[in-house]
């Protein structure tokens, strides 16, 4: 069990060094922070763009495999590196990191919920309307992407605003700067901000969702099991709930693990559109202004929140499914 | 619940005895699948979506590389269907060169990223042992990487005229998850008797995946390679949004999304059409697959 | 009050689907059951009979019509409210089901189940229907079942869900137990401990018991009264002495005629009843047994024979010649002839004589025993097969039996798989296998075959059939196919404008042959089967029984024939090798091992099969092994079958030491019989 366990964690370690790695050649090989210097006006002398660029080990005149080992040898230690403007990343990572945290918690969470929901509702009223409405729905959402879903949120929201001419929606940043009052006025307001990126995440987990535990519920609908438990003279839809559901749930623990790689990058496009200061904001920034070091962070934290991801939906299944638990 | 499948081959059989002319698997699929009005809807409107892409700019009096500069920001007109940009290009001729690109981008991503998946997968599930641990953990590994990430680090690659590259390099981060569940279906079809007696007769392993388990799961195949053409189209939009993926001075949907979505509230027709004509053709394909995957599987019940 | 009806149905019907879609696979049943009564109710698949046990508890599902009248204690059931059913459901009508390993919600607690369907029924605390679970799991002959109570049910053994299912039926004392195949997914010793308990549990409720089977054998024993279903209706109706000893209907006769007996050692030729049993979505014009029946005349073809009575006590046939068969004028031994020989019996050399085809000796098949999905590890070795030596000789039928864990079908693949095995010698054709060049190994993949089987998943359904029947020969470099695969197709008894077809086209039995003619393609000289009549139903199972004996014959093949059914193999084998956890127990010639079992399993295995035959099945008496086969992954010390042997039981303290200490190895029991048992005797339990 231990040993299990122990190679278990060794290969996730492994493949997220590998994986980093990767990301930071690449990074390292296609991205040229030189051209930030180049750009300005009047242009840095070369020496000393240079010297800038060896100290953030930027500089694509140092041999790749060097700049990786140093690199690599800070992340040994911890130390992500400095961004191209100088700043720590570790830092700003971190700050960025709870941004991003909130915003995939709460979509998640109103995302799988609302999916299983709809889907076993759809499922035990199969060809009824509501099935017919929620299998409509899902199709379309499942064909607009998040960019664009994003944008369609914001431009319904700044014409619904117009329409009630007052801001109910806010369609940018989480918080709105400078704004005074107690904590319910706080709260309100952080509300307000989130509803637009929530839905923008959510809706396409709902469809993903509702669609997947649809078929999952059809699946066991027929099992023996369920009509074993109407035999004993239990009601179609006690039967349905206590019996179908409960055992269509383990699967759906699996698909989440599927699910989250999806689920982050959706995250990404949606704090950049909405303006939330989190890391996939800066993710796509980095790759705009070259920011070798970052990308390879980034790299490593979605790596490693996948893979925690793989986990918590064993972890999971092993709650809901005795088979796994004792076996 | 419907008829159990037995009784269906039964009633097939029966068929078949009384010398009728049996239709073949793919008169029957191919009927299912018209027979349902997801699939012929799916059918008409990708249809649509591919004459209106390919013919559309024959009749066009605008090429996309046109700039109209007497018309800038103009609204539909007869001489602009969808309206002109800021730059005076015209929004009609733009989003159908959009389109082509979107549409040739997905087809062959998919394409591609099937073929991977099938061969990765039976492999791997084939052979199991060394074999499998490596694959496996190839597909762990692309599976972690941040696809998107990547893929945007790499996009001055895809500049003047490597979109070939892109379409692989989107393929690559396509395939894992078909993969693993071709995977997974391998390990049991190995087990399948009729594996077992060409095993039994001397067949060679690699004959044996191509012929056998390759074949017997298409269907799975199909449909996925359906799935990941919307897939690929998706990322492929979400990627020249932020100006990843398709490089100027070749436009893609996401390119004019992205530019339309800036100019939507006081000129809808630059961000609507693109967006509209990328949900259509999104939604087509996905109706596609999924009344494809009823009629290739009609016991799976899996959709409608 | 004692004779009336707790049950009854008339004129059941139930169609599937729309217009000329339309599949009537019930069409007009009706019985009725009084308490305390066994009514059997039997057909082949696709006759029916499960689709009216599932319209009388109102289960089917949505698409289903149901027409008719079910009426219980004088309640009418059709069309009745899912609220007013489901009270009647488990209360007074309740049910148990074909495949226990699917019957019980796997994420519960088994105890929790059966309080479940107690706290429905009944104002019961939590902890009050637990402890009448318990007691329930005790009636139905679970061991330690407080321990057991609180197991999932992936953790029970497949008869042991079966009694917790059975232990779910029965807990609110119902009127009427349906049961629908009970027996058929469990071994025939499990089946035997499982029809016991049914008995056990009718006993106590007094209730009356629908029993649905396939199988004649347990019809015979367990019954009063029969009802013979075909084609979605009732043909046949009688109590189990009329039906069985008096057979008015053909399809009865020939049903009863083709079955393979446990009990009768002579080598005939089955007879089977031609053709298919008809689809429900295309029946034939009038008697829907007609294009089968060797009687048929043109009065068959014009309407469907009602069922009347032809004799006293109730024995009704659905037949325009019933009233020929029953005035003698028709002996119904006279109506179905066995198959004529093609060749004559061929003459062998004795035994000791003639080529070895197949030695195996010791040979051990150990694999790890994994467990977890999401943590795996090992936990120890499942020793499947452990030590198995047996040889097959020249135009030989060898029977390897056991039942499921023995081993057989591992000791199966480890010989076709011709890798070095782990421990012990297999040697084909006089070669051993462990040291075998790539050609050599060819050569022997040339010379033995194999038939598996399911004929459904034994042939690829994305081939026509002259592409499944080319590939053995294009494989070993054969050409000029066509020829060869149509000669392949009329030995097996198609046509060969089969070729052209694929496999879904086929009925089961259809599918069976050209497997066996893929086998045949190369013109081997062993074939190896896998269980290959099991999945037929018995009016086809003969005709390829009969095919195989023919083949065999007059090509000279030798076979080595797995399964599990002993009266199949009675009939085809020359001699039989009887398996139990990895091991033989018993070998021998087939008269002999049936005739005068040594080993206690062996004669528990014979006895638990049933026989079709009622007074046989009255007068007969049972063993009953106790509890399950042990894990094969911790078989018991000294004789692996010590812990269920009734021997065991028997012998005094001293001589158990010996079962204990020491394995047995198969010893000389006079000629070619052995058993592996220290204080092996003889028993005549047929």
């Amino acid at each position: 069990m231990a040993g299990f366990l122990a190679r278990r964690l060794l290969n996730y370690v492994a493949l997220i060094v590998v994986a980093t790695s990767l990301a930071y050649m690449l990074a390292a090989s296609a991205l040229n922070p030189r051209s930030n210097y180049e750009q300005r006006t009047p242009p840095p002398p070369p020496a000393v763009v240079d010297a800038r660029l060896d100290e953030l080990n930027l500089n694509d005149e140092t041999p790749l495999f060097q700049r990786y080992l140093r690199w690599s040898w800070g992340v040994l230690r911890g130390d992500f590196g400095r961004t191209v403007a100088g700043d720590e990343v570790n830092a700003d990572l971190a700050r960025r990191a709870g941004v991003s945290l909130r915003l995939i918690l709460v979509g998640l969470f109103v995302g799988s919920i609302a999916g299983v929901l709809v889907g076993a509702l759809a499922a035990v009223w199969q060809y009824g309307v509501f099935d017919r409405l929620t299998t409509g729905a899902s199709f379309i959402v499942l064909a607009v992407p998040t960019v664009v879903l994003a944008n369609i949120l914001i431009i319904g929201a700044v014409w619904f605003n117009d329409l009630v001419g007052a801001q109910i929606f806010l369609v940018s940043g989480e918080t709105t700067p400078g704004l005074e009052g107690g904590l319910p006025a706080q709260l309100f307001d952080r509300l307000r901000h989130l509803v637009l990126p929530t839905l923008s995440l959510s809706l396409g987990l709902i469809a993903v969702y509702s669609r997947y535990q649809r078929n999952l519920m059809l699946d066991v609908l027929g099992a023996d099991f369920v009509r074993t438990a109407r035999a004993k003279g239990l009601r179609r839809r006690t039967a349905l709930t206590r019996h179908a559901l409960r055992t269509a749930l383990i699967p759906a623990a699996t698909y989440f693990a599927f699910t989250f790689g999806a689920l982050l990058t959706g995250t990404t496009f949606t704090e950049k559109i909405f303006g939330w200061h989190g890391l996939g904001e800066r993710l796509i920034d980095s790759i705009f202004t070259n920011d070798v070091n970052t990308v390879a962070a980034i790299s490593c934290l979605a790596a490693f929140a996948v893979l925690l991801a793989a986990l918590a939906s064993d972890l999971m299944q092993a709650v809901l499914d005795p088979r796994v638990r004792m076996g | 619940m419907t008829l159990p499948e037995e009784q269906l081959t039964e009633q097939r059989s029966a068929v078949a005895e009384a010398g009728v002319r049996v239709p073949s698997r793919g008169r029957v699929v191919a009927g299912r699948f018209f027979g349902s009005g997801w699939g012929r809807a799916g059918f008409a409107l990708l249809a649509a979506v591919f004459l209106l892409a390919f013919a559309g700019p024959l009749v066009s009096p605008w090429s996309y590389t046109d700039k109209d500069f007497t018309a800038f920001m103009a609204p539909p007109s007869a001489a602009h269907w969808f309206g002109t940009l800021q730059t005076g290009a015209d929004v009609f001729a733009v989003t159908m060169r959009g389109m082509q690109k979107s549409l040739v981008v997905g087809l062959l991503a998919a394409l591609v990223s099937t073929a991977l998946a099938a061969v990765i997968g039976a492999f791997a599930g084939y052979f199991l042992g060394w074999t499998d641990r490596m694959l496996t953990w190839v597909t762990d590994l692309l599976l972690v990487l941040p696809a998107f990430l990547i893929l945007a680090v790499m996009s001055p690659m895809f500049a003047g005229g490597q979109w070939p590259l892109f379409v692989f390099m989107l393929a690559l981060f396509l395939w894992m998850v078909t993969s693993k569940v071709v995977r997974g279906m391998t390990v049991s079809l190995k087990e399948r008797e009729f594996i077992l007696a060409a095993r039994f007769m001397g067949v060679s392993p690699t004959r044996i995946i191509f012929r056998h388990v390759i074949p017997n799961l298409s269907s799975l195949l199909v449909v996925d390679a359906t799935l990941n053409v919307s897939a690929a189209i998706l990322t492929e939009t979400s990627l020249s949004y932020f100006g990843f993926g398709i490089q100027p001075p070749d436009v893609s949907l996401g390119t004019l999304i992205a530019d339309g979505a800036k100019t939507a509230s006081y000129a809808p027709w630059t961000f609507w059409f693109a967006a509209g004509l990328l949900i259509v053709t999104v939604l087509a394909v996905n109706m596609i697959g999924d009344a494809l995957r009823d009629a290739l599987d009609p016991g799976s019940r899996r959709s409608r | 009050m004692r004779d009336e009806p707790v049950l009854t149905v008339s004129d059941l019907s139930v169609t599937f689907g729309m217009g000329r879609g339309a599949v009537h696979a019930v069409r007009g049943v009706s019985f009725d059951v009084r308490p305390g009564e066994v009514l059997g109710v039997v057909g082949e698949s696709g006759s029916g009979k499960s689709v009216s046990a599932l319209a009388v508890m109102g289960l089917l599902p949505p698409n289903a019509r149901v027409s008719g009248s079910v009426r219980l204690l004088g309640t009418e059931l059709l069309g009745a409210s899912d609220k007013r059913l489901a009270d009647f459901r488990g209360r007074a009508l309740s049910m148990v089901f074909q495949d226990p390993l699917s019957a019980l919600t796997p994420v519960y607690r088994v105890g929790d189940q059966i309080a479940e369907a107690l706290m429905v029924h009944r104002r019961l605390t939590r902890a009050q229907a637990a402890r009448r679970a318990v007691e329930l799991l005790d009636l139905v002959g679970i061991p330690s079942p407080e321990q057991r109570a609180m197991a999932f049910p992936h953790e029970f053994s497949g008869g042991m869900r079966q009694r917790a299912v059975i232990a779910m039926a029965i807990a609110n004392d119902p009127d009427v137990i349906i049961c629908d195949e009970p027996t058929t997914a469990l071994d025939v010793t499990i089946q035997a401990q499982v029809l016991d308990v049914l008995r056990k549990a009718q006993h106590e409720t007094g209730a009356a018991i629908v029993l649905i089977t396939h199988d004649l054998g347990i019809v015979a024993g367990f019954v009063d009264r029969v009802l013979v279903m075909y084609a979605g209706r009732p043909v046949e109706v009688g109590t189990v002495d009329e039906v069985y000893y008096r057979s008015r209907m053909p399809y009865t006769l020939g049903l009863l005629g083709s079955v393979p007996r446990l009990d009768r050692g002579e080598h005939g030729r089955l007879v089977p009843i031609v053709g298919n049993p008809p689809s429900p979505a295309a029946l034939p014009e009038g008697c829907p047994f007609s294009p089968r029946c060797p009687l048929v005349v043109a009065d068959c073809r014009s309407a469907e024979p009602p069922l009347l009575p032809v004799r006293h006590g109730g024995h009704l046939a659905a037949c325009v010649r019933a009233g020929e068969i029953d005035g003698g004028d028709l002996p119904p031994e006279r109506i179905y002839r066995a198959p004529e020989r093609a060749a004559p019996r061929p003459v062998h050399a004795p035994r000791e004589e003639r080529e070895v085809v197949l030695g195996v000796d010791g040979l051990v098949k150990h694999y790890p025993l994994m467990r977890g999905a999401v943590f795996k590890r090992r936990i120890g070795t499942v020793r499947a097969v452990d030590g198995v030596t047996f040889d097959l000789r020249e135009g030989e039928t060898l029977g390897l039996v056991g039942e499921s864990g023995c081993g057989k079908t591992t000791t199966l693949m480890e010989i076709l798989r011709l890798v070095r095995p782990q421990a012990g010698t297999v040697a084909v054709l006089g070669r051993d296998i462990s040291a075998l060049a790539s050609s050599q190994r060819m050569a022997i993949r040339r010379d033995m075959q194999v038939v598996f089987q399911d004929p459904m998943s034994s042939l690829d359904p994305r081939m026509t059939v002259y592409d499944i029947l080319a590939e053995p020969l294009r494989t070993h470099g054969r050409r000029d196919l066509g020829p060869r695969i149509q000669e392949l197709l009329s030995l097996v008894g198609l046509e060969p404008r089969h070729a052209a077809r694929y496999p879904q086209d086929f009925s089961g039995g259809q599918r069976q042959r050209i497997g066996i003619a893929r086998a045949l393609a190369l013109s081997p000289r062993l074939i190896v089967l896998d269980e290959p009549v099991s999945a037929l139903d018995v009016s086809i199972q003969a005709g390829v029984i009969n095919l195989l004996e023919e083949l065999k014959e007059r090509l000279g093949l030798s076979y080595l024939f797995v399964a599990h059914d002993l009266a199949v193999v009675r009939h085809i084998a020359d001699r039989v090798a009887v398996m139990y956890l990895g091991r033989i127990a018993e070998v021998g010639a087939v008269g002999r091992v049936y005739d005068s079992p040594m080993h206690p399993y062996t004669q528990a295995l014979l006895s638990a099969v049933p026989i079709p035959d009622p007074e046989k099945e009255r007068a007969r008496r049972r063993i009953l092994l106790e509890g399950d086969l042990p894990s094969p992954a911790s078989p018991p010390s000294g004789c692996r079958f010590r812990t269920r042997c009734p021997l065991f039981k028997a012998i005094g303290e001293a001589e158990r030491l010996r079962c204990v200490d020491e394995e047995p190895r198969v010893r000389p029991m006079g000629g070619d019989h052995g058993a592996a048992c220290h204080y092996a005797e003889s028993l005549d339990v047929l």
